[in-house]
C-alpha cells in the first residue's frame, strides 16, 4: 500500500461561469489530519463533494489507495471502499434511538451495500451492538442509548454523527466544518474528541473555519483561495507563509 | 422498549398470544355481534393486506397509492388456478403470491425511481392503468365487467386427473377435502394471518427492518454509510406486494370470483386509512385499523332506525325520537360519516393513530405512579 490515501489530480469544476476548482492537485498522506482552509466561497466544500462522489468534476481524477477511482462511483460504493463523511449539517437518523443510529453504520459496513437479512434477529447481533456501545462511549453518550436522536442538541447531533462514522473504522474520514455553529464549550469537547481519535491513526480531511480548531488538530494544512491551492504545509509553515496571510487573513496578525 | 419486544424470549411469547388471539376471535368477538364467518374472514384477510402494507409504508415511509393492484392480481391468479388446475387452495395461494410478487417487482422497479409524492402518483397511475386494462384489453384474462368466475366446463386438470369432480353445480374451494366455506374458511385465513404475522414480526425485528427504518428516517445518510437503498426499497415493495397477493387470493378462496373493482383506487385508499387509523409503523396498529374499519363497515352499516329505537327505548318517547334523529345519520348508510369523523379526530389529536392513544394512556399511568421520573422521551416515541 502506498503512503498516499487519496490522490487528487488536475481537478477542475465550474458552475456556470464560475471556476470553483481550478486545477487542484493534492495528496493526502496516510495517518495524517489534513485541514483545508480558505475564505468563504474558496471551493472547500466543492472539493469535499468531489471526493465523496456528490459532485462530478469537469476534468481530473481522484484515486483512493493508489488505484481505486472515486469519480463516477455511487455514494454507497465510495463508503464501502473506506471513505466516510461527516456533513456540515448533521445527517443522523432523527427518528431512531442513539443506539440504533450507531448500529446502522456498523451493520451497513458488515453487510455490504445490500443484504436481504430478513430472518436474522437484531437482538442476536451482539457484536454489532457492542461495537455501537463502544462508539457511543467515545462521545460519552452510552448512558443515553434509548434516547431518540432527534431530541439531541445540535452539538450532540454532530458528535453523534461523528460516532456513526467512527464505528465504521473508515480509512479516510472527511469532516465538513465539524464545529460550525457550536458553542465554545461544545467546540472544545469536539477538539478533544478529534485529538483522541487522531491517536487511532485514521486519515482525516477536515474543512474548518475555526483557526483554533485547525491549528490544534491538523498535521498538515492546505489553503484554498478562489478555487486554487495557494499553499500546503505544516501549521507552522502556513502560519508564516506570506501568500496565505495576504490572501486569507487579509494581512492581519494570526 | 423496542428491544424488549424483540428480545429472544418475548418474540415467541408474542407470537403465541397473537395466535391464540386470532384463533379465538369467534369467542371474544361474539358479544359485539361480529361473530359471523364472513366478517371474521374479512378481518383476517384485510389484516394480512394491512400488515403487508405497513412493511412498505410503515418501515420505509413510501406511500403507495396502488396496492390494490396486488390484491386484484392475487384474486385473478387464484381463480385461474381454480379454473385450470384444482380447487385445492394451496396451488392457488402459491400462484397468487408469485404473480403479485412479479407484478410488484415490475411496478416497484419503475416507481421507486422517485420518492415522496412522485412515487405515490406513479403507483396510483399504475393502479388505474391495471384497473382499466382489466376492463378492456385484458378481458380474455379478467372477463371484463362480469368478473372472473368458475364455470361448469373449466378444465381443472389436476382435479380431473384425480377424478375429483362434482356431479352437480359448481365445485367449492377446499383444503385437501376441507371445504373453505364458513368457519373452516375463517380458520384457514386465520392460520394464514398468523404465518404472515410471523414473517412480518421477523422483518420488524431483523437488521433488514432496521435498515428500512433508517431509509425512512434519513435516506441520504443511509447511502453515505454504505447501503444501496434502492434494492432495499424494491425488496420491501415486493414483500408487501406479496402480502397483498396473499390477501387477494384468500378473497378468492372464500368466494371464488374476481372483479376489477378490487383494484380500484378506493381499495388502495382503504388500506391507507386502516394503517393510519391504527398507527403507521407500529406492530399492531394496522390490525387495529382493520378491525375498526371493517367493524364499522359491517356492523354500523346494518344498524337502522328500528334498531336505534329499541336501543333508546328506555328513554321517554320524545327523548327517544330526538336521539334517534340525531344518531340516525351516523349509522346505516351513513357509516362513512362516522368513519370520516373518527379518522379526522385521530389524525388531528393522535397523529400516531390509535396506538399512540394507548401509549399516551400507558404513559399517563406510569407517570402518575412514579411522579419524579422524568426521562420518558424515549418511551414517548418508541413505536411498538
Amino acid at each position: 500500500m502506498s503512503n498516499t490515501v487519496l490522490k487528487i489530480e488536475n481537478v477542475n469544476k465550474s458552475f456556470g461561469g464560475l471556476l470553483a476548482l481550478n486545477n487542484i492537485n493534492l495528496d493526502i498522506e496516510r495517518g495524517t489530519v489534513h485541514a483545508i482552509i480558505g475564505p468563504n466561497g474558496a471551493g472547500k466544500s466543492t472539493l469535499l463533494n468531489v471526493c465523496i462522489g456528490l459532485l462530478k468534476p469537469d476534468t481530473g481524477e481522484v484515486t483512493f489507495n493508489g488505484g481505486e477511482k472515486i469519480i463516477g462511483k455511487k455514494p454507497h460504493e465510495i463508503n464501502q471502499i473506506g471513505l466516510t463523511r461527516v456533513f456540515q449539517t448533521p445527517e443522523i437518523f432523527p427518528d431512531l434511538t442513539l443506539l440504533e443510529n450507531v448500529m446502522l453504520p456498523a451493520l451497513s459496513k458488515r453487510d455490504g451495500s445490500y443484504k436481504l437479512s430478513i430472518f436474522k434477529m437484531l437482538s442476536k447481533e451482539t457484536d454489532i451492538k457492542n461495537e455501537a456501545i463502544e462508539s457511543l462511549k467515545t462521545i460519552s453518550m452510552d448512558d443515553r442509548q434509548d434516547v431518540i436522536a432527534g431530541s439531541l442538541s445540535r452539538g450532540d447531533k454532530r458528535r453523534l454523527e461523528l460516532a456513526m462514522c467512527l464505528v465504521q473504522k473508515p480509512e479516510l474520514l472527511l469532516l465538513d466544518e465539524p464545529t460550525a455553529g457550536m458553542a465554545r464549550h461544545d467546540t472544545n469537547q469536539t477538539i478533544k474528541l478529534l485529538k483522541q481519535i487522531k491517536e487511532g491513526g485514521m486519515t482525516k480531511i477536515i474543512i474548518e473555519h475555526d483557526m483554533h480548531v485547525v491549528f490544534s488538530v491538523a498535521d498538515k494544512i492546505s489553503v484554498l483561495a478562489r478555487g486554487k491551492i495557494i499553499a500546503t504545509g505544516t501549521p507552522e509553515e502556513i502560519r508564516a507563509d506570506p501568500l496565505v496571510i495576504e490572501a486569507y487573513l487579509g494581512g492581519a496578525e494570526l | 422498549m423496542m428491544m424488549n419486544i424483540f428480545s429472544k424470549k418475548s418474540a415467541p411469547r408474542l407470537m403465541l398470544f397473537f395466535a391464540i388471539g386470532v384463533l379465538t376471535m369467534p369467542i371474544w368477538l361474539d358479544p359485539v355481534g361480529a361473530n359471523y364467518p364472513d366478517l371474521l374472514q374479512k378481518f383476517a384477510i384485510f389484516g394480512i393486506f394491512a400488515i403487508g402494507y405497513n412493511i412498505l409504508f410503515g418501515l420505509t415511509g413510501y406511500l403507495s397509492f396502488g396496492h390494490a393492484v396486488f390484491l386484484g392480481v392475487g384474486s385473478y391468479s387464484a381463480v385461474w388456478s381454480f379454473k385450470l388446475l384444482t380447487m385445492n387452495v394451496i396451488p392457488a395461494i402459491i400462484f397468487s403470491i408469485i404473480m403479485a410478487g412479479l407484478i410488484a417487482a415490475a411496478i416497484g422497479y419503475v416507481s421507486l425511481r422517485r420518492s415522496g409524492i412522485y412515487f405515490s402518483i406513479l403507483t396510483l397511475a399504475f393502479a388505474q392503468m391495471f384497473y382499466n386494462l382489466a376492463y378492456s384489453v385484458l378481458t380474455p384474462i379478467t372477463n371484463g365487467e362480469t368478473g372472473l368466475q368458475l364455470t361448469m366446463h373449466d378444465p381443472r386438470i389436476i382435479d380431473n386427473a384425480l377424478s375429483r369432480t362434482v356431479e352437480t353445480g359448481l365445485p367449492s374451494t377446499d383444503f385437501f377435502g376441507i371445504s373453505m366455506n364458513g368457519y373452516s374458511g375463517f380458520y384457514f385465513c386465520a392460520v394464514m394471518l398468523i404465518i404472515a404475522f410471523y414473517i412480518y414480526l421477523k422483518i420488524f425485528s431483523s437488521p433488514f427492518g432496521m435498515k428500512l427504518k433508517g431509509i425512512k428516517s434519513n435516506q441520504k445518510r443511509m447511502k453515505y454509510i454504505g447501503s444501496d437503498t434502492r434494492p432495499y426499497l424494491i425488496a420491501a415493495f415486493v414483500i408487501s406486494g406479496m402480502f397483498a397477493g396473499l390477501a387477494g387470493s384468500l378473497m378468492a378462496v372464500t368466494d371464488p370470483l374476481a372483479g376489477a373493482e378490487r383494484m380500484q383506487w378506493t381499495a388502495s385508499g382503504e388500506v391507507i386509512l386502516m394503517t393510519i387509523l391504527g398507527g403507521v409503523g407500529t406492530l399492531f396498529g394496522p390490525l387495529l385499523g382493520v378491525g375498526i374499519i371493517k367493524y364499522l363497515e359491517n356492523i354500523f352499516s346494518a344498524v337502522n332506525d328500528s334498531v336505534l329505537h329499541s336501543f333508546y327505548s328506555f328513554l321517554p318517547q320524545w327523548g327517544e325520537n330526538l336521539l334517534v334523529t340525531i344518531t340516525a345519520p351516523f349509522v346505516g348508510e351513513g357509516w362513512h360519516l362516522t368513519l370520516g369523523l373518527l379518522f379526522m379526530l385521530t389524525v388531528i389529536f393522535l397523529p400516531g393513530g390509535v396506538m399512540e392513544g394507548f401509549q399516551k394512556i400507558k404513559l399517563y399511568f406510569q407517570n402518575r405512579n412514579k411522579p419524579d421520573k422524568s426521562n420518558n422521551s424515549s418511551e414517548e416515541s418508541s413505536n411498538v
